[in-house]
């Protein structure tokens, strides 16, 4: 972490060749009664302005504590961050008081979550709920947050908008409720958007209308946006970059098109090929042996060799770098580029 | 392990025949005096056949009935109407020891490994109970021998007999589930979205041993999930539910390849695929609005409110999943017909 002041200045456009939002080598552990989780290892990723990330993961592969980390929503304890860095617009939210974060959360970057029925208060009516925020940051009068509320909801496209203000969350189907949190989460105007697995609880028709939402206003409004999720199909339609992380780390960075089309990661393979296709019959599912590693006891060298079919000595001994392969990919195993050639053929 | 004992083993042949099934669950109002002021009608007149040695996939949006169907069949519920063959003898009237021999027969797997399990047993116990039901399945003493012999079966190691379900990931709880699933030697094994609560690389595990599974046993399944791309994998035949009826029924390739209902054309055509360039190729269908509330079903067809084919008559006349002459297989539409080059 930089130990230097950072000015509390406004929002400052981005500096040249800065990232809109930079995390650089991320570190976070959970400190529990059992012991030290290592939950992220020395995570990197960066946002530019308008484009969609995609970090694609497991479940304990760190995914949403990274985004977590990022809105500053960590609970310490049990959660510390112990290195690193979170730029926003060339200046360290890490090193901002809490009150600061809080000028961030919501108006910079705002964040939606999976589950919307645990996410939204149960006893307040949607409307109110849209409208706290106004109230609370932006000062508005009861009346004005209302209009701006029923804006919104038109936004998102959720039918009679006016009429559904004073409904409440579980008078709500899963798809409007969705919806209700992306218009709580676009009330500041965000200049980046972070969707936690937004679509995982929804089905496939409603989530395919959710996702289209989200591209839609990803465009109209000129955000940048991080997709978190578990789904390969998901993210192959709307991002733009992915990285996929297992064990806290993130092992492959790519474009999405050169990612599908030769994984230079044996982890990226291995998931690829694991899922069942609609489009493509085949016969038994090639699958990744054994199970991800417990993060109290995080395998030696790559966190990932004894699960790999390419792992060697040398993977139970060195941890991988990131390896860059061109057009901006890396790849963080020993023989990422057998892996890639491996996949192309 | 060796296959369940029956005199008559064909493969193919009809094993359980379902029948126009109803499952309306009631809506009271009213605190002392509770009065019924409508239904939710869950499952609404479902008839499936299932063969020996296949997988009859069940595929459907939430809500849509097929996890209620998988409870009425394992009798978890008592029907509102209709009837379930089994072994000759109807499944919903049996009580007793003859209930309790047909359930021998036919076994589930749960969704969720986490809540399935009981917390406090070991895997051992979880494992034997069904035999403690069913003493007649396992001789005196043999019974945690057998145990270990379906540990081995289902990939688990035998010696973790005395571990208890928190000391197991995911998809190694999924793999208790079914090995107590198979601890009766059935011969129909209900899966309700089996793979739904675990991530990629375990899905697959757990697929594959289920295909092994049926391989080795003869197994046959009722293979209930809402991803289409594992129910296709998985499934020989496949039944497309919405609100509560069976749209569409047919094989693998018929569902998949020449749909006739536009369901199940919408459906199929929302699913994500893992391939940037696959996406432009492909029309999406875009239903709007959400599924309709079981308890107020539209009239007449019942997806004529999403539908962009409905006519006056889907509002007046109940479209029957008969074989049309245009059909290869049974679709419940006025307008079933394959979709134009997708």
């Amino acid at each position: 972490m930089t130990q230097s002041a950072v000015q509390p200045t406004p929002a400052s456009p981005t500096p040249p060749g800065g990232h809109l939002l930079d995390v650089r080598d991320l570190h976070i552990e959970f400190r529990t009664r059992e012991g030290v989780a290592k939950v992220i290892n020395g995570v990197s990723y960066h946002l530019d302005p308008g484009e969609t990330l995609a970090v694609l993961g497991e479940s304990g592969s760190g995914k949403s504590v990274t985004a977590q980390a990022i809105m500053g929503i960590l609970d310490t304890p049990p959660a510390h961050i112990t290195a690193g860095q979170i730029l926003y617009q060339g200046q360290d939210l890490l090193t901002r008081s809490e009150e600061q974060r809080r000028q961030v959360r919501g108006k910079e970057i705002a964040m939606i979550f999976q589950d919307a029925l645990s996410a939204l208060n149960p006893v307040f009516p949607v409307g109110w709920q849209i409208g706290e925020t106004l109230r609370q940051r932006e000062g508005m009068s009861r009346a004005d947050a209302r209009r701006r509320a029923v804006e919104l909801m038109d936004l998102v496209k959720i039918p009679a908008a006016a009429k559904r203000l004073g409904d409440y969350p579980h008078q709500f189907s899963g798809g409007m409720r969705q919806r209700v949190m992306i218009a709580m989460a676009l009330a500041l105007n965000p200049k980046v958007l972070i969707a936690d697995e937004p679509t995982t609880a929804l089905d496939v028709t409603v989530q395919a209308q959710i996702m289209d939402l989200l591209a839609d206003l990803r465009r109209d409004l000129n955000m940048a946006m991080i997709l978190i999720t578990h789904d390969l199909g998901v993210v192959a339609g709307v991002a733009d970059r992915i990285a996929v992380m297992y064990a806290g780390r993130i092992v492959e960075h790519a474009d999405v098109r050169s990612l599908y089309r030769a994984p230079a990661h044996p982890y990226t393979k291995g998931l690829l090929e694991s899922i069942p296709r609609l489009d493509v019959r085949g016969q038994a599912l090639a699958t990744i042996k054994g199970l991800p590693p417990n993060l109290m006891r995080i395998p030696s060298g790559c966190p990932f060799h004894p699960r790999c079919p390419y792992a060697q000595q040398v993977c139970v001994d060195e941890v991988p770098h990131d390896l860059v392969l061109g057009d901006g990919r890396t790849s963080a195993c020993h023989f990422a580029q057998e892996v890639r050639d491996d996949s192309a053929r | 392990m060796t296959a369940p004992a029956s005199p008559t083993k064909v493969r193919g042949e009809t094993l359980l025949s379902v029948d126009n099934v109803v499952k309306h669950f009631p809506i009271s109002q009213g605190v002392l005096f509770k009065k019924q002021i409508g239904a939710v009608k869950a499952v609404d007149g479902v008839s499936f056949e299932l063969r020996r040695g296949e997988t009859l996939g069940v595929v459907g949006e939430s809500g849509c009935g097929k996890s209620t169907l998988a409870r009425l069949l394992m009798r978890l519920e008592s029907p509102t109407a209709g009837r379930a063959t089994l072994e000759g003898r109807d499944l919903f009237k049996a009580s007793g020891s003859e209930l309790r021999r047909l359930r021998r027969n036919m076994q589930m797997v749960m969704q969720d490994p986490y809540t399935s399990l009981n917390p406090r047993m070991t895997v051992g116990d979880i494992i034997g109970e069904p035999f403690d039901i069913h003493p007649e399945a396992a001789p005196k003493g043999s019974k945690r021998g057998r145990v270990q012999e379906l540990l081995d079966v289902v990939g688990l190691n035998p010696e973790h007999i005395n571990r208890y379900p928190h000391q197991f990931s995911g998809g190694q709880r999924q793999r208790i589930g079914i090995a107590r699933a198979l601890a009766l030697r059935p011969e129909i094994i209900v899966c309700d979205e089996p793979v739904s609560a675990l991530d990629v690389s375990i899905q697959a595990q757990v697929i594959n041993l289920l295909e092994q599974l049926q391989d080795e046993l003869g197994l046959s399944y009722i293979f209930i999930a809402h991803d289409l791309s594992v129910v296709r994998h998985i499934s020989d035949r496949v039944a497309v539910m919405y609100l509560g009826k069976i749209v569409e029924i047919g094989t693998e390739e018929e569902i998949y390849e020449r749909a006739t209902h536009p369901y199940t054309q919408a459906l199929l055509s929302a699913v994500p695929v893992p391939d940037p360039d696959a996406r432009t190729d492909r029309s999406i269908i875009r239903l709007t609005g959400d599924v309709p509330s079981p308890a107020d079903p539209p009239s007449g067809c019942r997806f004529r409110t999403r539908c962009w084919k409905a006519q006056e008559v889907c509002a007046t006349q109940e479209p029957h999943a008969v074989l049309r002459a245009a059909d290869p297989h049974p679709s419940a539409c006025h307008f079933a017909e394959v979709r134009a080059a997708a």
